[in-house]
């Protein structure tokens, strides 16, 4: 057990200190959801109906930037070969790491979410439900990244693909964040109903992404 | 299974090794035994794929023929997993102190055991570094070490975790004489205590118990996989 | 001849080249048929007059798409499990026969919405997922490019579309559900619960087909992928040869990817 503390401890340290950390990613966030009503104009009734998407697609966007270099630099230095010959489980090491990029980059992206909602105009209910809906479904995008980030480890520009390849994939889980966090209120069904099946994606996740990352990991010393 | 376990604890083997690389076969038909206590150099010009054997050991790059095992090593676990890799490249976190990165290395890694059935006291952090000389640098970030440092601390996560088996990848380059000679040492010391050492050089190497590999290119005469007759070899790697 | 012949793959070229003229012929007539009997031997839609040709285009186009997508997975799992080249090859060369059935599909279905729906695009669900699927296809093709070494690249596609695959029946649900929450389920699907006997007979021959087409289309990309292969295979050793037999250890150059 000693040794997942110490590699999440590792992770979540290097995360924070490599190119800003958790910053770099909530500034992108604040700039996509900035530019949104520069597009749109500075209608707020008009905001706070797609206040939600705006904020689950900047936070999509931002998880996904920061994704490339998950595996990358690990590659580029040699600790991925020591990693693949500690004895260690490939697909735990996977979800550990997963799991302190996650804490370092896509839990401040939650906790910054209710201040951007003001910008788009939510109520303190729609806030709620975005931020809770991000809180379990930012987890699934990171994992399923992951999966590109595996894919695309040995590229030297891999991070355009992986978000071409990531996008797709990562399409349920925006349609069902973007509907939970839209209903009318949290106790209904319109809520419930997508936000479970949010739940399950993060889960499906769970299970898929450190399988097909660390399938893709093994492959990558040729 | 135990092979002449009188004189050896542990024994790798190696049995009709190749192995592939971007569609060239680079290896064909290595075949090698190496006991505890004995270290082997595999020589041979460069690009003849001496990196590319310790690759396929280290369970880096996948063989297309041949078996490699462990005799007397823990059966459960591959010989990768039992064998410390030290190539080219560091494995350090620039952002990490000295001690921060060791550290890490020590509680992760698995611990391997030696086969003769005896504890092995794995050094600490800092007498690893001491042995080393660079216990002055602990606190400082990795990335303010100079090259020769660098592969210092490097080696030091060798000392930190015991495993029998050492891969080393020309384990002196980078290394000023004075460095090279305690590397060497290290080594010979690992060799003396029941470990078994595989190293790629070009350089001669002076340790005990030395056993030579001497690797030559693959060539039209010998067996190649893309003479006409053996393109479908090619397409046919899969089905061993 | 088993299957395990057929992985031979100077055996499958021979069998490819034995099999295509009359692939081709094959294709060709039921392609003459059904266009004959989409065109002129079937009566117009009472609601949609002539555009419902377009169906007969549309509809075995759409199937041929999430066809090419099983065939590609198929292969993925022959490359992942038995690891061998030849279903390499196979989802290698399913990828843009797929990509182009599903531009095909989505094409159709523009051009028939134009009239039917006043526009050329709608967020319709299947529209939708055609489109999520041809971003999948053109995102594997961009990988197969990227990654030199086949075999590796071989492995991170399979892998990738194997994700995929799991994934298309998520994005599927998702998609319908996420159709029927935004518009309310009144647009005119194509197909429909009832179809008469006269649209049945053209579609049917329709995608006979288009299934003859695409084996003649994957099969002649196998091949081609193969003899690329072949060639790449020939290029490297004509490079490995040392140019005189005395100094070969001098002038012999490291193997690209060789540390």
């Amino acid at each position: 057990m000693g040794w997942m503390k110490s590699l999440f401890l590792r992770e979540y340290q290097l995360a924070n200190r490599v190119g800003g950390g958790a910053l770099i990613g909530v500034l992108f966030f604040l700039a996509v959801v900035t530019i949104f009503p520069f597009g749109v104009g500075p209608d707020m009734i008009l905001l706070s109906r797609i206040g939600a998407a705006i904020l689950w697609i900047g936070a999509l966007l931002a998880t996904l930037l920061g994704l490339d270099r998950l595996f990358q630099a690990d590659r580029e230095d040699g600790t991925l070969e020591l990693l693949i010959m500690s004895g260690r489980p490939l697909e735990l090491v996977v979800l550990i790491k997963c799991a302190a990029h996650w804490a370092a980059t896509g839990l401040p992206l939650v906790l910054a979410t209710p201040i951007l909602s003001l910008f788009v105009g939510l109520d303190f209910q729609s806030i709620l439900m975005v931020t809770l809906t991000l809180l379990v479904g930012a987890p699934a995008l990171t994992l399923l990244g992951a999966v590109g980030a595996g894919v695309t480890v040995s590229m030297r520009r891999g991070g355009v693909l992986l978000s071409i390849l990531v996008i797709p994939l990562a399409i349920p889980i925006l349609i069902f964040g973007v509907s939970a966090a839209t209903a009318d209120t949290i106790s209904s069904n319109n809520f419930i109903a997508p936000f479970l099946f949010l739940c399950a994606l993060t889960l499906f996740g769970l299970v898929i992404g450190p399988l097909a990352a660390a399938a893709a990991l093994r492959i990558s010393g040729d | 299974m135990v092979i002449s376990g009188a004189m050896f604890n542990l024994k790798l083997i190696c049995q009709g090794v190749a192995c592939d690389r971007g569609g060239r076969r680079v290896l064909n038909h290595v075949d090698f035994e190496v006991g505890s206590s004995e270290a082997l150099i595999v020589q041979g010009p460069n690009g003849v794929g001496k990196s590319s054997l310790l690759r396929v050991i280290a369970g880096l790059v996948a063989k297309a023929h041949g078996s490699i095992e462990l005799h007397g090593g823990v059966d459960e676990r591959s010989v990768a997993e039992q064998s410390h890799y030290f190539g080219h490249l560091d494995a350090l976190k620039p952002l990490q102190s000295v001690l921060e990165n060791l550290s890490f290395w020590r509680s992760f890694f698995e611990p391997a055991p030696f086969g003769d059935g005896k504890e092995r006291e794995n050094m600490t952090e800092l007498e690893a570094l001491e042995t080393l000389g660079i216990a002055h640098t602990a606190s400082l970030p990795a990335g303010y070490l100079s090259a020769g440092q660098r592969r210092r601390l490097s080696v030091a996560r060798l000392l930190v975790v015991p495993r029998p088996i050492w891969l080393l990848d020309e384990p002196t380059s980078a290394l000023d004489k004075a460095s090279e000679e305690v590397l060497l040492g290290l080594i010979a010391n690992h060799i003396h205590s029941g470990g078994l050492v595989v190293a790629a050089t070009h350089l001669p190497l002076n340790l005990p118990n030395t056993k030579f590999l001497n690797l030559s290119p693959i060539t039209t005469e010998s067996e190649h996989m893309f003479a006409d007759r053996d393109l479908d070899d090619y397409f046919e790697q899969g089905e061993d | 001849m088993t299957l395990y012949d057929l992985a031979n793959p100077t055996r499958f070229l021979k069998l490819v080249k034995a099999v295509l003229p009359w692939l081709v012929v094959a294709t060709v007539a039921a392609l003459a048929v059904g266009l004959y009997f989409a065109f002129f031997a079937s009566p117009e839609d009472y609601q949609q007059g002539q555009t419902v040709r377009i169906m007969f285009v549309h509809v075995p186009a759409a199937q041929l798409a999430m066809m090419c997508y099983v065939m590609m997975a198929l292969s993925s799992v022959g490359s992942l499990v038995w690891k061998h080249p030849l279903a390499d090859v196979s989802a290698k060369a399913s990828a843009p026969i797929g990509a182009a059935f599903t531009f095909l599909a989505l094409f159709s279905g523009a051009v028939w919405g134009k009239p039917m729906w006043g526009a050329f695009w709608v967020w319709d669900a299947r529209l939708t997922s055609f489109l999520v699927l041809l971003i999948m296809y053109l995102g594997i093709i961009a990988l197969w490019k990227a990654i030199e070494d086949p075999i590796k690249a071989a492995k991170v596609n399979a892998i990738i579309t194997l994700v995929g695959v799991i994934n298309v029946v998520i994005i599927k649900f998702s998609v319908e559900w996420w159709n029927t929450l935004h518009q309310p389920a009144s647009i005119i699907r194509s197909g429909g619960p009832s179809i008469h006997s006269s649209i049945l007979i053209p579609l049917a021959s329709m995608a006979i087909a288009f299934v003859l087409l695409f084996l003649t289309l994957h099969l002649m990309s196998m091949r081609n992928e193969i003899m690329r292969r072949r060639i790449r295979a020939m290029r490297m050793r004509a490079a490995s040869i040392a140019p005189a037999a005395s100094s070969s250890t001098v002038t012999k150059a490291a193997p690209a990817g060789v540390r």
